[in-house]
């Protein structure tokens, strides 16, 4: 599944301008506890949260996650949008609730990393 | 480059615009150095969970970081409260973090468990009304984990 997939899965909005939307993304974990992130989430997989702070940026760049989707429709700020683009972490934002974006992607044959050795 | 590195990192307590910014510097250094992706992630992990710790709890700190072609070191030194049990830290959940800071997306009680998980070693000094010292190592020869 690629990022443009899932910005139409999603009817999400690109919120950076940068990175390749033709990656694909295998795996995708959903949290709004970063340390479970940093714990639990394997490498170049999609990150699904309802945090919008810097820190989820750090995380996903430390954790080498490759796109972050903020649901319901909540937006980080300008700074954290820079930082991404800086880092070249592609983010979106979806009016989707949490449950119905891990659902949708679900559905299309996206899945966890559960199970997996990081 | 393959020979022995290393620096300083300073960190201020409650500086969470830039908290993370030390362990991205460390991630950008290992790259560098064309150390295995699956090693930084291991590290930066780790870094960032020091890191965010001492910005969390501590006045201030800083993070050092030695690198040779066997191992990656880090240690993080903070002016902070201390922690009175070491044990019960460890413990995946347990946390004693405010709730502005769990909002934030930390204060879960995985952060030392998470730089264990990742670390070939880790010792943890610690004084109540002190501070703490955390440090650890990865190893980067192939039979090292």
């Amino acid at each position: 599944m690629t990022l443009d997939d899932i910005k139409g899965i999603l009817g999400a909005l690109a919120l950076t301008g940068r990175g390749d939307m033709k990656i694909d993304i295998g795996r995708a974990y959903c949290a709004d506890l970063m340390s479970d992130v940093l714990a639990f989430s394997i490498t170049n997989s999609l990150l699904i949260t309802g945090l919008t702070n810097a820190q989820v940026v750090r995380t996903a760049e430390v954790a080498d996650i490759k796109a972050i989707v903020f649901v319901q429709n909540k937006r980080p700020d300008i700074q954290t949008i820079a930082m991404a683009e800086a880092k070249n972490i592609p983010l979106f934002v979806t009016e989707l609730s949490m449950f119905d974006t891990c659902g949708r992607l679900y559905e299309r044959g996206l899945r966890s990393q559960m199970g997996q050795t990081v | 480059m393959t020979g022995d590195e290393d620096g300083v990192f300073f960190l201020t307590g409650k500086d969470f615009a830039n908290a993370g910014s030390a362990s991205s510097n460390l991630k950008g250094i290992l790259e560098k150095r064309g150390i295995p992706a699956e090693i930084i992630r291991r590290a930066s992990i780790a870094a960032f969970e020091a890191e965010m710790n001492v910005i969390i709890y501590a006045v201030a700190g800083m993070m050092h970081y030695t690198i040779t072609p066997e191992r990656i070191k880090v240690v993080l030194q903070d002016m902070g409260p201390g922690i009175p049990d070491i044990g019960l830290a460890m413990q995946e959940g347990y946390s004693t973090a405010p709730d502005y800071i769990r909002e934030m997306g930390f204060g879960s009680g995985m952060g030392l468990p998470n730089i264990k998980r990742n670390a070939d070693k880790l010792t943890i000094n610690s004084v109540v009304g002190e501070g703490t010292t955390v440090e650890f190592v990865i190893s980067l020869e192939r039979s090292g984990r």
